[in-house]
């Protein structure tokens, strides 16, 4: 009931949420225009409907990844961004931008998506069995920095000053300007991964009890790991391909549902992609209405935000353990 | 049906754990498995409930292999008490132990014979009162008998506990053991580890003693439970003795 509930609020806000993004921007539009032929009616629907639609999906993607990783990893510190997915996804699309490929709109998905899985998958090899948080933590500072270094090394050895501004400004994730193009793209991949995310839920419940356990109740760990590799990689890189490096989300949305929804991994899954996407759709919509010149990346906007929320959660963790 | 192990093998990382033991387990028994650290005991263990493939051999339940069985009946047939209590959320107890009816749950979630099996797993182990505390912040005590209803809820046919009284205190200890023994009075088979040679000689239909990956003995308590058996395993004297009221003290006095 607490779970139908939760949902069912979190929906609504994001419905709310979705309706009220589309009204903001730079210019804004009444409701009573959305339909009309002219200039407003065709900032709605080119513009503002597939801007709030990829960043809903974003948001939910990011949002249901963190809670899988954090299950998966039996760690609440877990998060594709801070452990090298994200960067490691960007370095696929990056590479693609280098070599130019970006020309056809596919290949950059695609490279984000090999990068992606490449990440987890080390991830998962590294240290996902053994289960260890600080196997676990190593892993992904190694990959997160490798693969940050790599992108680096992409930019310094751009063929061109465009290319450079090209990679620099992708890199720093953003919603702008988005299409319905970059919609088709993103979302039917990043529904595909959350599928996979949630079948897993039934055997993170299980992993609460540690490994053995959950093995001794019928849990198939490799298939676990792979769902969890499959729907991780295909969430974030979808993502990422679309928008950049949009950090945190995954971090800090199951952190704030878990107390509403008893904890549990499997039903901390659905509120944080809804939770998630209604971060995503809010914080992109006060980003536009921010009075700057030009607009704040909604990266940065929320890695801002973010990295407080972590260091207040290593307090928290730390006054727990004293 | 009987649980039996034949020419099972072992090796990890170069070292021979099990060296091609065979042996059989009783329903309606309790079996203790003893034997020095390292003698192959947890090593065993694993491989009788399927989480590890052994190298040479194998284990069946009844006339089937216990590796060919799909993951989730192997889990609805053999339960598992790991060694160490490992809680991960801060899930409350009725969750806790409603996770032990995963290898039976449909895919909608828990049945209400589902959730039945849950009350009574929680009747049998006195967690009825616990039933809305967050598991993570109980006590050693309260936590072991948690996790051994999460074990029961799943009613499976043969339960392995791997020391199951580490961290208890002797009232804890008893409660536990009776609890086990109840279970196998029930007509399930129950294999546990013990360390403690009076609560395993307490407890004991039968013993099995392990001792560098062979089997030194198996057989009833009164074969097995000798000083002889003890010393060679243990490298310790043990003195065997009853209590006043008749309950059997087996304690080791030196090391041989």
């Amino acid at each position: 009931m607490k779970a139908v509930r939760l949902n069912g609020l979190l929906a609504i806000a994001l419905v709310a949420a979705m309706l009220l993004s589309l009204a903001a921007g730079k210019v804004w539009v009444a409701p009573s225009t959305w339909w009309s032929d002219d200039l407003s009616g065709l900032i709605i629907m080119e513009l503002r409907i597939p801007r709030t639609i990829l960043g809903a999906a974003i948001g939910a993607g990011l949002g249901m990844a963190g809670a899988a990783m954090q299950g998966y990893l039996r760690n609440p510190l877990a998060d594709p961004g801070v452990f090298g997915v994200s960067s490691s996804a960007a370095l696929g699309a990056v590479t693609s931008l280098y070599f130019g490929f970006a020309m056809t709109a596919w290949l950059l998905p695609v490279f984000a998506l090999i990068g992606a899985g490449i990440g987890m998958g080390l991830l998962a090899l590294l240290a996902g069995r053994s289960g260890s948080l600080i196997l676990f933590t190593l892993a992904g500072v190694i990959i997160a920095s490798l693969a940050g270094s790599l992108t680096s090394l992409m930019i310094s050895l751009a063929p061109t000053p465009f290319a450079t501004t090209e990679i620099v400004t992708w890199l720093m994730g953003a919603l702008t300007d988005r299409s319905w193009d970059d919609v088709k793209l993103a979302v039917p991949l990043i529904g595909i991964g959350m599928a996979f995310l949630m079948a897993t839920g039934r055997s993170l419940d299980a992993l609460t009890l540690g490994e053995d356990a959950a093995r001794s109740m019928g849990v198939n760990v490799v298939r676990l790991q792979w769902l969890a590799v499959i729907g991780v990689g295909l969430t974030v890189g979808a993502s990422v391909a679309a928008a950049g490096i949009i950090g945190f989300v995954g971090l800090i949305v199951p952190h704030l549902v878990r107390p509403f929804a008893d904890h549990r991994p499997s039903a901390v899954m659905l509120p944080s992609a809804l939770a998630g996407a209604l971060l995503i759709v809010v914080a992109d919509s006060i980003v536009r209405l921010l009075p700057s010149v030009s607009e704040l990346r909604l990266g940065i906007a929320m890695a801002l935000l973010g990295a407080p929320f972590f260091m207040a959660l290593l307090f928290k963790m730390h006054r727990e353990l004293s | 049906m009987s649980l039996a192990f034949e020419a099972l093998s072992l090796t990890l990382r170069g070292r021979k754990i099990l060296n091609g033991i065979s042996g059989q387990f009783q329903p309606g028994k309790v079996t203790v498995i003893l034997g020095a650290n390292g003698a192959g005991k947890s090593s065993l263990l694993s491989c009788l409930v399927g989480l590890r493939e052994p190298q040479g051999g194998s284990v069946t339940l009844g006339d089937r292999r216990l590796l060919s069985l799909e993951n989730r009946e192997r889990g609805r047939l053999i339960g598992l008490l790991p060694q160490r209590p490992d809680i991960h959320w801060n899930v409350d107890v009725k969750t806790i132990v409603g996770l032990g009816r995963l290898p039976h749950a449909g895919r909608w979630g828990m049945s209400a014979a589902d959730h039945e099996a849950v009350e009574r797993a929680m009747i049998a182990t006195d967690c009825t009162d616990l039933a809305d505390r967050q598991a993570m912040r109980l006590s050693g005590g309260e936590q072991g008998r948690v996790l051994l209803a999460r074990v029961l809820a799943g009613e499976p046919q043969w339960l392995l506990a791997d020391e199951p009284l580490a961290s208890l205190d002797p009232a804890h200890q008893f409660d536990v053991l009776d609890r086990l023994k109840n279970y196998a009075t029930d007509g399930n088979g129950v294999i546990v580890v013990l360390h403690d040679l009076t609560q395993a000689a307490r407890i004991a239909d039968d013993i099995m003693v392990l001792k560098d990956g062979a089997i030194l003995a198996a057989g009833s308590r009164e074969e097995v439970m000798t000083a002889e058996v003890m010393g060679q395993a243990y490298g310790v004297e043990v003195q065997i003795t009853t209590s006043n009221t008749g309950e059997p003290l087996v304690v080791p006095v030196r090391r041989l």
